[in-house]
């Protein structure tokens, strides 16, 4: 029996079917993963993300602290409630975790980070903090609920008191606001508009069922991950972890160089990496022929190497077998993949291979 | 609680049987492993023709979630096989002991009831398994 989130009872009483993640009893699908998957790209689910970790960051110098602390800059947040994507490194450039940042204000910064690495990261996140005075309050007694999809928003907004509501519905992406007793931000994890809201737990059930109510379909950890992996969004522990540096894992764009002088963790062997010439790729991979990609399967490249797919699975928008994949350094756009032994045809492609409900690769 | 006729026979790895009139066997995966499956996007099947040990891999069904091994629950020759999953992979979800029927094969001596389970015996290996 693990943790379980306000939401328990809600995806029990759906139909759900509950698997452990990361000690958490979590909604793998309600049914059909596939139809949840559909839902978010043509129309809303909601998601329970209660077992994600919110961290609150108080402190005179608390941007200071995460301008160290962090591998991008939140000196780039001026406006309250401007949320940044981020990693966290240690000291030899690996990720510990990769996180959003939220700026409320001059004192008060919000961490959400994953579930499965809470431990480490609040032990990392405390041990540092404590050169520069910031306190640091995990938020457990708060709920969280993303809602995603074309029409999210819209069927989202009756459940913002309405003193809040226009607001709400003007949040410009990437940007979050309190209304009221709820933080809605208008970020997720599955490459369509929508919010995510943080609220008391004791409010989740009845917001929760004033969505279902409202036509929003729940959907589980599975279609989560197919969605992100369309998205080409990575996946802590899968896609990258404290052996793997974000020039590794696709995630290069989250690294703020400048100023040359901020001396963040894990800058020293960020530099060396980016000018190192076998540096290996992560690419996205369309399957040419039939068949599964799937995490930890070979992928042969000839005359490089081989490489290996870090998310593999079907891609139920496109139809076809997509993945995450690193790769030796080179330039080539095909390469073969390994699966039980037989050597089946992959071609590289530009990611994401899904965004905003349209398929962005050639098919 | 999942779907169990009562004319066929299973296996611990939560396959069917089904004795047909001509000596054939036709083979699927059971409500249960379908559902425990999710939903089905790929299948891999054997060639007609092909011998298939007791035991050993015959097909391979791939879901949303992951590849699983479909093995041979008797010694014997590949007769058919499900063609019309290449490209519907779904009927296995939607109509597990029907349409979704995977490969039928031709076993190679009498078939040793004594090795397969009853479908009290499933229901029983099943209810373990919720326990």
């Amino acid at each position: 029996m693990g943790s379980k989130t306000p939401l328990y009872d809600k995806h029990v009483e759906a139909g759900a079917r509950i698997v452990d993640f990361g000690g958490w009893d979590m909604p793998l699908h309600y049914g059909s993963q596939k139809e949840e998957h559909h839902a978010v790209r043509n129309s809303a689910g909601v998601f329970d993300v209660s077992h994600m970790t919110i961290v609150d960051l108080k402190g005179a110098r608390v941007r200071d602290f995460l301008r160290h602390l962090l591998a991008n800059d939140v000196a780039k947040l001026q406006d309250s409630g401007k949320a940044l994507y981020t990693c966290m490194l240690n000291e030899a450039g690996g990720v510990i975790d990769d996180l959003i940042v939220y700026f409320m204000d001059e004192s008060w910064f919000r961490l959400v980070v994953n579930a499965a690495t809470r431990e480490k990261d609040l032990t990392w996140i405390r041990k540092n903090a404590a050169d520069f005075d910031v306190a640091v309050h995990e938020r457990a007694e708060l709920a969280m609920i993303a809602v995603q999809g074309p029409k999210a928003r819209e069927l989202a907004a009756p459940c913002i008191d309405a003193e809040w509501r226009e607001q709400a519905l003007a949040l410009k992406l990437f940007t979050g606001m309190e209304a009221g007793d709820l933080f809605v931000a208008r970020t997720g994890y599955t490459g369509e508009d929508g919010w995510e809201i943080v609220m008391p737990s004791m409010r989740a059930p009845s917001i929760w069922d004033r969505l279902i109510a409202g036509g929003v379909a729940p959907a589980g950890l599975g279609a989560r991950d197919t969605l992100r992996l369309e998205a080409a969004m990575n996946l802590y522990g899968s896609d990258m972890d404290e052996t793997i540096s974000p020039l590794e894992a696709g995630l290069g764009w989250t690294i703020a160089w400048e100023p040359a002088d901020r001396a963040f963790i894990g800058r020293g062997p960020l530099e060396k990496l980016r000018d190192e010439p076998s540096r290996r790729r992560f690419v996205g991979l369309l399957l040419e022929d039939k068949g599964v990609l799937r995490n930890h399967q070979r992928i042969v490249v000839e005359g490089s190497g081989d490489g290996e797919i870090t998310s593999g699975g079907f891609s139920p928008t496109i139809g076809r077998s997509i993945a995450l994949a690193r790769l030796p350094a080179g330039d080539y756009d095909s390469a073969q993949v390994d699966v039980r032994g037989k050597l089946l045809n992959v071609r590289v492609v530009k990611t994401p291979f899904v965004r905003n409900g349209q398929v962005r690769i050639e098919v | 609680m999942s779907e169990l006729p009562g004319d066929l026979l299973y296996t611990n790895d939560h396959e069917w049987l089904r004795r047909e009139d001509d000596g054939n066997v036709t083979i699927g995966v059971t409500d249960h492993a379908q559902a425990a499956l999710g939903d089905l996007v790929y299948v891999e099947l054997p060639e007609v023709g092909q011998d298939v040990a007791t035991g050993g891999d015959m097909a391979v069904v791939e879901s949303v979630k992951a590849a699983s091994d479909v093995y041979a629950p008797v010694d014997g020759t590949i007769t058919a096989v499900n063609e019309e999953l290449a490209d519907d992979p779904e009927k296995i979800n939607a109509d597990p002991y029907g349409d979704g029927w995977i490969v039928r094969l031709q076993p190679s001596a009498a078939i040793d009831e004594s090795a397969l389970l009853t479908p009290d015996a499933y229901q029983s290996l099943l209810d373990e398994e919720e326990a």
